[in-house]
């Protein structure tokens, strides 16, 4: 069965230098779960294939129900040297909900 | 340092609101706070990275400038009320110069027919003039990221500015005064200070310091945890327009209640607060500030509904023997240009303009070290995961073509080849309005650490005189 993250979880994303962080929550404990497993550094890795060149590292907040990636290496220099349109990364988190995960 | 000491009437319970998230924020926001309802203290968190060399760079040009200009402007507004209700006030907006921020609040005061006031300024974060000296002393200023030495680029840096915690500012409090105006300070640590003076909170408490850092956290962005950028249920926040931006109710425990003034728009609840503590943040165990080391793992969060939401059960474990320092160094030039292309086939004209433009550039053999087009309507946002679109459904899209150079000529010849586009380019394009792109200054930053032994914060006191 396929489901969207967006209809599980929410989040928030930003800069830190040249890496994105982005902060995913679970609407609930079940949701949680889902993250917990299925949402592996890998597969964000996976999905921002192109955009994010660095690693990505994922760190676990289970009392808030949730989970933080950092990207390294995506903002494209970061801060005033970065000339992408989105330079500080705002819309990672909502790109990150467009993933569909197989469970 | 015993806070406790000074300050005979130990409250049980303060409000402390954050009025700004960043230099630029909404104006009205610091004034709702001080009218809409009761506050102890209003902060203001006025630094970000580059506004640092942007104050220092106005500096250079006029040794009475360097700190948020639009401080001293609120300042005359609220001054009354603050004097009246008592409300002290905490800020970071004193930048690079907030002896004259502080000056210049005083001339206000005066105007006002304000008849005492105390402002306490901090200083000794700034560290640009003492680079050569901290690096006798010991400091190497190493990159914190990357490892380099700072050789490299300490010939053409802008600004270099210790990050202090709360200590200085409760020092400052300790003085009794009733503003404190900082250089670089931590976000947080403008909230946990008023904490740690209120309740003679021992600064080797860990757990208490964290508490009041994930309580400044919280409120250093102003209103994204009211539901300000919530992008969960969005649409649900009410009265955006008339957003209100958080409190913490702070007990002496250290839990404390996030809300915000009744009749306000937005909203708190758990899923507002929750984004913002995921908010630029990285190792959720190991959130380093100059008072502590807070573990965002250990927060509890409780809705009580009615816009509140109380925060406890932090965790902490002790400072680290760092100061993080933050330089600012000149690295080249930028800009962007803009053009709008609409139906039918708008995407296909936006690709054929950039082919167009970049074989231009070539002709003219000008040096940038990067070139990025994006097409603002189709991918400028998420890039490779946009959906792909049919383009007989695409109304219009701007092409925006960015360079980045260390020739200021390359830039300056880029910004005059954007407007020949409309007449020899593809059709049905506009939107170009308010004259040739013109360079920007890139400014790099330089993340660093230094032993907090080198660098000493000072309490200086200005008093109505």
């Amino acid at each position: 069965m396929k489901i969207k993250l967006i209809d599980i979880a929410h989040g928030r994303s930003g800069d830190k230098g040249d890496a994105a962080n982005i902060g995913i929550i679970a609407y609930d404990d079940k949701g949680y779960k889902i993250l917990e497993k299925h949402l592996t550094a890998d597969k964000v890795k996976e999905h921002f294939k192109g955009i994010c060149k660095g690693k990505v590292e994922r760190f676990e907040l289970p009392n808030i129900r949730a989970l933080n990636f950092l990207l390294h290496n995506t903002l494209g220099g970061g801060g005033t040297v970065s000339l992408k349109h989105d330079a500080q990364g705002k819309t990672l988190a909502a790109a990150l909900l467009r993933m569909e995960i197989d469970i | 340092m015993n806070s406790a000491l000074s300050n005979d009437n130990m409250k049980s319970k303060i409000r402390i609101a954050s009025g700004q998230g960043f230099w630029g924020d909404l104006l009205e926001a610091p004034v709702n706070q001080v009218t809409k309802g009761e506050i102890d203290y209003l902060v203001m968190d006025y630094l970000a990275e580059v506004t640092m060399s942007i104050l220092q760079k106005q500096k250079n040009r006029n040794p009475n400038l360097g700190y948020a200009r639009d401080l001293p402007d609120l300042m005359k507004r609220i001054l009354p009320i603050c004097v009246e209700k008592k409300i002290k006030v905490i800020t970071n907006g004193g930048g690079v110069n907030p002896v004259h921020c502080a000056d210049e609040i005083l001339e206000h005061a005066v105007k006002l027919g304000v008849e005492k006031l105390m402002i306490a300024v901090v200083l000794g974060d700034d560290i640009h003039d003492r680079i050569d000296e901290l690096i006798e002393a010991g400091a190497e200023l190493n990159n914190m990221e990357t490892g380099e030495s700072i050789k490299s680029v300490k010939h053409k840096i802008l600004s270099a500015n210790v990050y202090f915690g709360a200590m200085p500012i409760v020092e400052a409090l300790n003085h009794e005064a009733d503003i404190v105006i900082t250089g670089r300070t931590t976000d947080t640590g403008l909230t946990l200070a008023p904490m740690i003076y209120e309740f003679g909170w021992d600064p080797k408490d860990y757990d208490l310091m964290s508490a009041g850092t994930v309580a400044g956290h919280i409120l250093e962005c102003g209103a994204q945890s009211t539901g300000g950028n919530f992008l969960g249920d969005w649409m649900s926040i009410e009265n955006m327009a008339e957003i209100g931006f958080p409190i913490a109710e702070a007990y002496p425990n250290g839990e404390f209640v996030v809300t915000k003034h009744d009749n306000t728009g937005g909203k708190v609840s758990e899923e507002t607060v929750a984004e913002q503590l995921l908010y630029e943040i990285g190792d959720p165990t190991d959130y380093i500030t100059p008072d502590c080391v807070a573990d965002f793992t250990s927060i509890k969060l409780e809705d009580l509904g009615n816009n509140k939401v109380k925060v406890f059960n932090v965790k902490g474990k002790p400072d680290t023997e760092f100061y993080k320092v933050s330089c600012s160094y000149d690295d080249g030039f930028s800009t962007s240009g803009n053009l709008t292309y609409s139906w039918p086939q708008a995407l296909s004209k936006a690709k054929a303009a950039d082919k167009i433009l970049r074989k231009r550039l070539e002709n003219l053999n000008l040096k940038f070290d990067e070139i990025r087009s994006e097409f603002i309507g189709y991918n400028a946002t998420h890039e490779s995961l946009a959906k792909k679109i049919d383009e007989d459904n695409i109304n219009e899209i701007v092409l925006r073509v960015s360079v980045r150079s260390h020739d200021r000529k390359a830039i300056t010849s880029f910004g005059k080849e954007i407007a020949p586009l409309i007449l020899t380019g593809p059709p049905s394009v506009t939107g170009f309005a308010g004259g040739r792109p013109k360079p920007s200054d890139v400014v790099a930053y330089w993340p660093a650490l230094i032993k907090k032994d080198l660098v000493k914060p000072q309490v200086r006191i200005l008093n109505l005189s």
